[in-house]
């Protein structure tokens, strides 16, 4: 067994050169390599977290964003709803108004040649009432030979033509 | 020695010094650079190109740096889990450890053999183990008086012991601490050392019974063959497991010296 029968010749060198070896591995490796190594990925686990955090933030900010926008759309579509109603009511009432205001133009017009109408009648009728009357004294004076008053045979005629 | 149809399964293990250096020394100490100085340095040297390409601090890592972060995250999780966030400040030690001590048991696993090369496993010489687990032990002895000063001795009075118990547990307990090292060290060494003259003797048995008769090679060299390689499988699992132990038994008594009970 080499490792006790030679153990007295080499374990002076086996000692002094592990020492060397796991001395040159611990500093250069361990104290200078590793903690680089678990920086790096404690800043990656570190980032990470951040990112996430930032991500969900962000996630927030929009919802938060969103509802606001449908409030304010919600808002601005009541509005316009608003503005329709009162345009439309705005719209009937001017219709209704130039409706009546035709309506009274057409009234007055109306009343206008009804009474323009029985003024004609009236002047036609009062015509036909002196033709009526000249010529009913014509004919009282032609076949009775009677000279009547004027004003009394108008009446008469009037009369007669009241009752027809 | 294949020649004469003998494999010696213990041959693997010798240490025989490089470049002529056998006679360097400090203080009349040999410190000669031999086969197991060699993979030791490849060792060290392997480990510190791979964190090396590992340490690049890209943000998104590619598959290298992945791979090392995953050995500090693995490091740096047995530490929290076992002696919690104190534990941080001992990460750059036991991943030397683990790591060390894995790139030593998998490079004496590789099959250089077939290109005409040595692999040698420095971690199946109880003088390599033995070192780190004294460092082990050091630091945990080190760490335990300092913190906790002579408080540290209550760590051998477990809670509830009877005081008419408390000398003979004390004892007991003290005797187990003590050994610590050794079952640290010696467990590294022979788990390495008997999987390899595992492998050893069994090609030994292809060798020779192929050079007996082909008959032979069928009985035994086959099978033999056969199981080598399911064997050479386990001992790279080996290979693992023992890092994984001996780095987490240092966790364990580390989580002792800092925490007491």
């Amino acid at each position: 067994m080499p490792q006790i029968a030679q153990l007295a010749a080499t374990y002076s060198s086996q000692i002094f050169w592990l020492l060397i070896f796991f001395g040159f591995t611990f500093f250069a490796v361990g104290r200078g390599m590793v903690p680089k190594v678990m920086d790096t990925v404690a800043q990656r686990d570190k980032q990470i977290a951040d990112d996430l955090l930032a991500a969900e933030r962000a996630r927030k900010q929009a919802d938060e964003e969103e509802a606001s926008w449908r409030a304010r759309e919600n808002a601005n579509r009541a509005e316009a709803q608003a503005l329709i109603a009162d345009a439309r009511g705005k719209a009937a009432a001017a219709t209704a108004d130039r409706l009546a205001a035709a309506q009274t133009v057409i009234d007055g017009k109306l009343a206008d040649a009804e009474s323009r109408i029985a003024e004609a009648c009236r002047s036609a009728a009062a015509e036909i009432e002196d033709v009526a009357a000249d010529a009913a004294r014509d004919i009282v004076g032609r076949v009775a030979g009677l000279s009547l008053d004027d004003a009394a045979v108008r009446s008469a005629v009037k009369e007669n033509l009241v009752h027809g | 020695m294949a020649a004469e149809g003998k494999v010696d399964p213990m041959h693997q293990f010798s240490i025989h010094p490089l470049f002529g250096s056998d006679s360097w020394n400090i203080a009349g100490y040999n410190i000669a650079f031999t086969n197991s100085t060699l993979w030791m340095a490849i060792a060290a040297l392997l480990l510190f190109v791979f964190v090396a390409g590992g340490a690049k601090r890209q943000l998104v890592p590619g598959r290298w740096q992945m791979a090392v972060e995953t050995f500090t995250g693995f490091v740096d999780g047995m530490l929290a889990a076992n002696v919690g966030p104190n534990g941080k400040k001992y990460v750059p030690y036991i991943f030397s450890l683990f790591m060390f001590i894995l790139f030593a048991n998998f490079l004496g696993l590789l099959p250089l053999g077939v290109i005409g090369l040595h692999a040698f496993t420095f971690t199946s010489h109880f003088s390599a183990t033995g070192v780190l687990s004294i460092l082990s032990f050091s630091i945990v002895i080190i760490v335990g008086f300092v913190k906790h000063k002579l408080h540290f001795f209550s760590l051998f009075v477990p809670h509830g012991t009877p005081a008419l118990m408390i000398p003979a547990i004390f004892v007991v307990e003290l005797i187990s601490f003590m050994v610590r090292p050794f079952s640290l060290g010696l467990r590294l060494f022979v788990a390495m050392m008997a999987g390899h003259v595992l492998l050893e003797v069994l090609s030994s048995f292809v060798i020779s019974s192929g050079n007996a008769s082909i008959g032979l090679f069928a009985i035994a060299g086959l099978p033999s063959f056969v199981l080598m390689v399911g064997i050479c499988a386990l001992e790279l699992l080996v290979a693992g497991i023992q890092a994984y132990v001996f780095a987490l038994l240092t966790c364990v008594y580390l989580n002792d010296a800092e925490n007491l009970h």
